[in-house]
């Protein structure tokens, strides 16, 4: 069993007494107890046999190899790649604090110690006592011009080393850390970032690239050097975060910096609360979404039943067995593809819900006869041509958002009146194949709801459901009128995230 | 257990370096751990990312023979494991009533279910096999999860069942992969039985090293331009972003056309061999065109 790399610098509040080095089985086995303990409280799925199998791999591989550590660990617990960030994000806190103490540290060797406590209480003091020195040109107390010239040479020439280094300073000068204080590692970040002006920066690195160029930069060259800069600001910033929750485990404590960081995981994340960078993450879960469900679902057309025994085949081939009927035949039988309808409310609080519901039955047109859209606010307006004869569904969306005609009077939403026009203009096209899609929390501004419209479509359609954004304890309360709609309906589902949404695709088809 | 393969992670990668598979950390990591802990290697991740190589690749710095399993939907027992020869059966059973009229049942299904009538599948040829073996399980996810069954006995105690003949365990436990393009999720006694592995698009200097290794008479400079355009055109928001293979037939095609260095005009006329769909096509093309402040990003 291996030792720790180099000596453990000062001790912790959290871990007084405990020796370093003493990685015998039962230390290692609790700390990966605690450790998936953690996992499974940011909702990641591990069962006992992964928790055995952590245990192994961690035995066949150098503990003081940080890096190898993380990758046996994950290949043991983490068997869903959108659940790598949730990983991530608990292994860093984890093991961040423990590192240099439990020699899976890489840290240790780096500098004495960046989550002392005194360096802790010295934050914002501008003491700098208990950095390291000659770290890549960190001196102490660098001016905001020295520590931007620092910053701009590392991202310069890439130099890993000399990045984290002004990460470390930038975070010891900006980010006003105080011990105890109650706020998330995001708005230090904030502070940090908004004080070092990466976009100026961005423009200084393009200015130089375009001076070093012999002649002027094409615009295809331009924009190579520009999504090389930005990975490697992209690399500072996330320096930069690693700073700060080294910082805040050494402030608050493992078990706490790891809750105030759970996230949920990308198919969790609700549609009506989603904050930009969770925004993002969806965009990201979508894609793979899409394209699974678009797999599967062809395969179940194709292979959903075993169709009736095919006899005259069965029989023509029995006859190379001697008239043994060895192999059966069946035949497949084609369900008829429906026809979907989808009814959209895209007014504020529920237009993500619409936007990734609309993307998500676009992306599997294939899987249905036809699909046709209508989207409304208090006016309603089909959109269907803006997803023909394009690829591009985020484009067509976009066109949604921007281009459809859905205020008739004052853009807050009025389901009746948005029923009542589309039974005028479009009611006669529904039919015994189509499926009715409505979308939309049913919050009607206290409208009459005109409900008539609802049951008249469940008459004429094959089915007709209503997916709701919303939590189902809120239904009907305050302006919801879900319930109304809903008794015409074949089917009322609450959609809040992605899970939900493609377990009701799943269901559709 | 068997002896360990591997001494150590970095061998297992400067090996596989040695047969053009350029691996990194994470993934060498992963196949010494799975040759240590006796466990099979589920590899997850885009198409064209190199899962299918690295079995390969493994296999061969090994000296194995690969057994492979080539997964598609119907895929059944008969086909992955093995299957009973009921043409040859049948005859037997003609040919004993025949010239023996009171020979029981008994004799005759000892005789016909015996392993002269059995026909091996890659699952029990690889675990019967005498000599090295990697099993490679090829895109596992086609298969309906009802068959995936079939897979959990091998995997975990690396045996097979055959009811008329009782269980035929391992000669050797074989290193196994499974791929996984993730269009359906797979079982958890699946997972559970394997370590799991995403393979994603190389970072650039991985690619280059790709490009590098692959197209042997590429310029360093020209791998890099390859590089460098592959990663942005990644960032672009895409139907299908460009393969590993696509890459290098791309860098291949420059080559053919004796470019050595890149421009606009040369990227846009190349860009469908590294992009499949047309929207895709027209948007990288669009981008290539333009200058950096179109290139914020546009968000829906
Ligand atoms: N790391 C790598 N080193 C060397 N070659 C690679 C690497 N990754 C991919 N390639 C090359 O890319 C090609 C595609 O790889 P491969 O067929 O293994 O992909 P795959 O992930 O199995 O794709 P699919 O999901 O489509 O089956 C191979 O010909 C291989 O030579
Ligand atoms: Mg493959």
């Amino acid at each position: 069993m291996s030792t720790p790399a180099g000596s453990a610098p000062g001790t912790h509040p959290g871990d007084a007494g405990e020796v370093a080095g003493a990685l015998a089985g039962p230390a290692l086995l609790e700390l990966l107890s605690g450790f998936i303990v953690e996992l499974r409280e940011a909702g990641l799925p591990v069962s006992l046999t992964e928790n055995l199998d952590a245990m192994a791999a961690v035995r066949e591989i150098p503990l003081e190899d940080r890096s190898a550590f993380k990758y046996a660990l994950a290949a043991t617990l983490v068997k869903n790649h959108a659940h790598w960030r949730a990983f991530e994000t608990v292994f860093e806190v984890y093991f961040s604090h423990r590192g240099s103490h439990y020699g899976i540290g890489d840290e240790a060797d780096a500098e004495t110690s960046p989550f002392d406590d005194e360096d802790m209480d010295a934050a914002g003091q501008g003491d700098g006592s208990g950095q390291g020195q000659g770290q890549g040109g960190a001196g102490e107390n660098l001016t905001p011009e020295e520590l931007a010239q620092m910053l701009y040479q590392s991202l310069l020439q890439a130099d890993q080393a000399m990045m984290r280094a002004a990460a470390r300073q930038s975070v010891k000068r900006y980010a006003g850390m105080e011990p105890g204080r109650p706020v998330g590692g995001t708005y230090y970040l904030y502070r940090t970032l908004r004080n070092l002006d990466l976009d100026g920066m961005l423009e200084q690195l393009m200015d130089a690239a375009r001076e070093q160029a012999p002649d002027d930069l094409t615009p295809l060259e331009e924009r190579l050097e520009h999504d090389e800069y930005e990975s490697r600001i992209e690399q500072f910033k996330q320096e930069v975060e690693a700073e700060i929750r080294r910082r805040l485990v050494a402030d608050r404590g493992v078990e706490a910096m790891a809750k105030t960081l759970r996230k949920p995981l990308p198919e969790d994340i609700d549609f009506m609360h989603a904050s930009r960078e969770e925004m993002v993450s969806l965009r990201k879960a979508l894609q793979p979404l899409t394209r699974r469900l678009a797999v599967r679902l062809a395969r179940k057309r194709r292979h959903g039943r075993k169709g009736a025994l095919d006899f005259r085949n069965t029989v023509r081939h029995s006859l190379s067995y001697g008239g043994v009927p060895a192999e059966p035949k069946f035949r497949y039988p084609r369900p008829s593809k429906p026809e979907i309808f989808v009814i959209a409310d895209i007014s504020g609080s529920v237009a993500a819900f619409a936007r990734f519901t609309l993307h998500l039955v676009h992306a599997i047109a294939g899987q249905f006869s036809k699909v046709r859209s209508f989207v409304f606010i208090d006016g309603v307006d089909e959109v269907t041509s803006f997803f023909e004869g394009t690829e591009d569904i985020l484009e067509a969306i976009h066109r949604v958002n921007t281009e459809a005609d859905v205020v008739w009077v004052d853009g807050h939403s009025d389901y009746g009146h948005a029923f009542e026009v589309f039974w005028q203009r479009w009611g006669r096209d529904i039919g015994p194949k189509t499926t009715v899609l409505i979308l939309g929390d049913a919050r009607n501004n206290y409208h009459a709801s005109q409900s008539w419209v609802i049951k008249e479509m469940q008459h004429k359609a094959r089915h007709v459901y209503w997916l709701n954004p919303e939590p189902r304890a809120y239904w009907d309360t305050g302006d919801s009128i879900v319930g109304e709609y809903g008794v015409h309906c074949d089917g009322t589902f609450e959609c809040r995230n992605l899970r939900q949404l493609e377990r009701f695709v799943d269901h559709l088809v | 257990m068997s002896e360990p393969r591997f001494t150590d992670v970095d061998s297992v990668r400067e090996q596989l370096r040695e047969v053009d598979y350029l691996s990194d950390e994470g993934i060498a990591g992963i196949v010494y751990l799975a040759d240590r802990l006796g466990k099979p290697i589920l590899v997850e991740g885009p198409a064209g990312t190199g899962k299918t190589q690295l079995a390969k690749s493994t296999a061969e710095i090994l000296g194995a023979r690969l057994v492979r399993l080539q997964c598609y939907e119907g895929l059944d027992e008969s086909k992955a494991l093995y299957e009973w020869n009921y043409k040859k059966q049948l005859l037997r059973i003609q040919a004993t009533r025949s010239d023996d009229e009171d020979s029981g049942w008994a004799d005759i299904s000892d005789d016909i279910f015996s392993d002269e009538f059995l026909l091996t599948r890659p699952l029990l040829e690889a675990i019967t096999a005498d000599d090295p073996v990697v099993l490679l399980i090829d895109e596992v996810d086609r298969v309906e999860v009802e068959t995936e069954a079939l897979l959990l006995e091998i995997l975990s105690d690396y045996q097979v069942s055959i009811p008329e003949l009782g269980t035929i365990e391992a000669k050797q436990v074989p290193l196994v992969f499974l791929t996984s393009n993730n269009t359906r999720e797979l079982s958890e006694a699946l997972k559970r039985r394997c370590l799991y592995l995403h393979v994603d698009y190389p970072d650039m200097d991985r690619e280059k090293e790709i490009v590098l290794t692959k197209v042997p008479e590429i310029t360093e400079s020209l791998a890099d331009q390859v590089a460098r355009i592959v990663r942005s055109v990644r960032q672009l928001e895409l139907k299908k972003a460009p393969s590993v293979s696509e890459t290098l037939d791309w860098a291949n095609t420059l080559l053919l056309l004796g470019v050595d260095k890149v421009d606009a005009a040369t990227a846009s006329d190349t860009v469908n061999i590294l992009l499949k769909y047309q929207s895709d096509i027209a948007k990288a093309r669009k981008e290539f065109a333009s200058d950096s402040e179109a290139f914020e990003g546009s968000s829906a």
